[in-house]
């Protein structure tokens, strides 16, 4: 008996502890410390390829950090019990405060006290009407409850109405990164400028969906790109703007309209945006074998690797026996210096030039292991050639032949579902609107009585500064009224 | 005019904008250190004689106001020189944020009489400036692509007031801590007897960052909205998403302590320093040592 007794009161010991108020201010504080580590470690919801490179560079600790989920801060157990935690510990706090504030709500205010001479601000002034304090301070909005000798007022309430909206629209912005990770999606595409894409998994470089988000429930859209303009400054080299043309049209065969779609202007299909994320060059050649049949006529994409979009890439021709593969760099505008060879020197192509090293063998791309399409794994293959190719240049590497005979360019379509970010919006700006209300209003009492002479004091919560020049007013208005 | 002559103008005018303020910080100090000497003959410390520093005094508060109004159109002509609001780069930031600082100082200056705090406000703004010219100068050019938004002018205008605001409280808030320790060994250094009292330095850094958490709090959530265009979400723990987060948690945390539980003082102005720090942090380190998406083109 008295063991349930005691668990019932440990657990309620430990609730209490968890919604204190100090509680909170160290799971806040922790909170901050906690998210640390995230922005000094490489994250791999960010950017894998670091994650991988310090792998690569520092294995046996990163290792250990990667068991401390130090590569996942923001989605660790550690992280996520701060986080919620917290919202435990706020929702236990701001829910009966809720309930009690609106209970409050229709309520008049406390009774005055028996002692004013106690409180803040008391002053003893000659005998005034209260009838004429009461119409005064209900001008000023202020709740007023009256008894037969005093007045007891109160004013401010909003104050509390702003703070328990902030922390109940805190919750809502919680649930809202719930739902879209929970029901979203989002993958990127590449595409070659003159290509079409159609909005189903498999036209995904890659994608990824919330675990409750079928994946038969993309949007049936199709997109074909049909003109991207890229300008450049010439001094600095840096980008000016990105304009990317489509043809659209939902569902797809349905008729097309024409859209543009920059870096700050996605297109919106409902919840799901289409969005210009990243852009590039695809060099297009002709691969011919021995007999001069054409095995391979296209453009390729290529990762841009600096500023001047010096891009590397891949051409991988597994049609051919034996083998052939090309790892190449695509250099818009060509230039050269002694310590790093070649490289871009503008973004633009003015002056192309591809570079390719040749090899034979097996790309192995028979083995079931998913490959970089950017790269090719050389461990099973021989080097038979090496050559920088301009425009409409051909290579005889002996088991065929190589033409560079232009380019495209390509850009890389983000497409995101994310359905909770409208209720996160609501919640941003209901936090904000709450924030305000209650940081900018000072609640505050005001008590006038009579017993012989007439008493006036008052209470500012949290020692918010006015009220003593509320008093003042009140004081003269009054005594002037005689 | 042509943008480079608007360009150059602004260059001028920032560089005639820090000789006043260096003729603010000599004045401050000669102000400061003046007030040392006490009457001969009293040491009562009721007795002393501010009237001799109260005009150098004023005239470095003229020179600071001087210093703003070339500051000011400083500012406004390197965004005329690159058609666009005068942050997209570090140097930008710089010298619009040592505008919001000495903004934030004279309007606190009017309202809540923080001359003493003149010293530290101009050296802090000379030390920006002079960092913005010499290291992080960039020439006047267009945006790239990804800053091409009205969300550049709403977001960032926001996070440099509150940048401001929050360095101002946390001058006010190391006041206090210094003045704290003078206090419990005995008494204050002459120098500070006119300096407010403690309570008023504790309220006054506390009334600054409540005024401003809720703009802090409007420059995230604006970010966030702009994130979403561009990048494809509103959120993604970014460097300086994170250090921005962590900003408005310490600041909120701070607004806590102070309101729900009643930390007053001591504790309370180092939980400030240390908020304000991390916002030091997120601009300094962030900026020319982070990755992620909020680093632009050399710096």
């Amino acid at each position: 008996m008295s063991t349930v007794l005691d668990t019932r009161s440990f657990l309620r010991w430990c609730w209490r502890q968890l919604t204190s108020m100090r509680t909170a201010l160290i799971l806040l504080l922790l909170l901050a410390i906690a998210a640390i580590p995230g922005s000094l470690f490489p994250q791999r919801s960010q950017n894998p390829i670091q994650v991988k490179q310090f792998f690569a560079e520092n294995p046996e600790t990163a290792i250990w950090l990667d068991r401390l989920s130090l590569f996942n801060v923001f989605s660790s157990p550690w992280f996520s019990a701060i986080y919620l935690l917290l919202f435990i510990s706020l929702i236990g706090c701001v829910l009966p405060r809720s309930i009690e504030h609106l209970k409050a709500i229709g309520a008049k205010p406390p009774l005055t006290p028996k002692y004013l001479d106690r409180m803040e601000f008391y002053t003893e002034i000659k005998k005034i009407d209260l009838d004429k304090v009461e119409k005064f301070l209900r001008k000023k909005h202020f709740r007023i409850r009256r008894d037969e000798n005093s007045i007891s007022a109160e004013k401010g309430y909003a104050r509390e109405t702003g703070n328990l909206l902030f922390h109940l629209s805190l919750v809502l912005i919680l649930l809202a990164v719930g739902i879209g990770s929970l029901l979203g999606s989002r993958g990127d595409a590449i595409v070659n400028v003159g290509d079409r894409f159609i909005n189903t998994p498999t036209s995904y470089d890659i994608l990824s969906f919330g675990k409750y988000q079928a994946e038969d429930s993309l949007p049936p859209f199709s997109l074909t790109v049909t003109d991207f303009k890229a300008e450049y400054d010439p001094v600095t080299n840096a980008a000016i703007d990105y304009e990317l043309t489509v043809l659209t049209a939902n569902p797809a065969g349905s008729k097309e309209i024409k859209k543009i779609i920059k870096v700050n202007q996605p297109l919106a299909y409902g919840s799901t945006k289409i969005y210009l994320q990243a852009n590039g060059y695809s060099p297009i050649v002709i691969v011919r074998d021995k007999s001069g049949k054409i095995i391979f006529d296209g453009p390729t994409p290529f990762l841009p690797q600096d500023a001047n979009l010096s891009s590397i890439g891949a051409i991988k021709i597994p049609d051919m026996d034996p083998q052939i593969g090309f790892v190449g760099s695509f250099l818009p505008t060509a230039d050269r210096d002694p310590i790093r060879g070649g490289f871009s020197s503008y973004p633009e192509v003015l002056d192309p030039r591809l570079l390719v090293s040749i090899w034979k063998g097996d790309l192995g791309l028979n083995t079931g292991i998913p490959q970089s399409v950017y790269r090719i794994d050389t461990s099973k293959m021989e080097r038979i050639g090496l050559k920088a190719l301009v425009l409409n240049e051909s290579y005889d590497f002996g088991e065929g032949s190589i033409t560079f005979t232009g380019w495209k360019s390509w850009v890389n379509l983000q497409i995101v579902n994310d359905p909770g970010k409208g209720f996160a919006l609501v919640g941003a700006i209901l936090a904000i609107l709450g924030l305000l209300i209650s940081l900018f209003t000072r609640q505050r009492r005001i008590w006038v009585k009579q017993s012989g002479k007439t008493q006036v004091a008052g209470l500012a919560k949290n020692g918010i500064p006015g009220l003593e020049q509320e008093i003042d007013e009140l004081v003269k208005e009054m005594s002037n009224e005689r | 005019m042509s943008d480079n002559s608007a360009a150059l103008l602004s260059n001028n005018l920032i560089y005639a904008a820090m000789l006043f303020y260096t003729l603010a910080f000599f004045a401050h100090a000669v102000e400061v250190a003046w007030s040392v000497k006490t009457p001969a003959k009293s040491v009562k410390k009721t007795k002393l004689d501010f009237s001799r520093t109260e005009r150098i005094g004023r005239l470095a508060s003229a020179f600071m106001v001087i210093g703003f109004l070339f500051l000011l159109p400083g500012v406004v002509f390197r965004g005329i020189s690159a058609n666009r609001v005068p942050w997209g780069n570090m140097y930008e930031f710089s010298i619009t944020g040592a505008l919001a600082f000495s903004a934030a100082y004279l309007f606190a200056l009017k309202k809540y009489k923080l001359r003493w705090l003149g010293l530290p406000v101009a050296i802090s703004v000379l030390l920006t400036l002079g960092t913005a010219v010499t290291l992080l100068y960039r020439p006047s050019a267009p945006l790239m692509p990804a800053l091409k938004s009205p969300w550049l002018a709403i977001h960032v205008s926001a996070a440099i007031i509150s940048g401001g605001v929050f360095l101002l409280a946390n001058c006010i808030a190391a006041t206090y801590l210094i003045l704290d320790r003078y206090e419990q060994k005995g008494v204050r250094p002459v120098w500070a007897e006119k300096l407010p009292s403690l309570e008023v330095l504790d309220n006054l850094s506390y009334r600054l960052v409540a005024l401003v958490f809720p703009l802090w709090t409007f420059s995230v959530i604006a970010g966030a909205i702009w994130a979403e265009a561009a990048w494809g979400r509103y959120w993604g723990w970014d460097p300086k998403e994170t250090w921005a987060f962590i900003t408005w948690v310490a600041y909120a945390a701070y607004l806590h302590a102070r309101v729900t539980i009643g930390w007053r003082g001591r504790k309370a102005a180092w939980l400030c320093l240390l908020a304000g720090s991390t916002f030091l942090f997120n601009y300094i380190y962030i900026n020319v040592w982070g990755t992620g998406r909020h680093t632009y083109s050399g710096l």
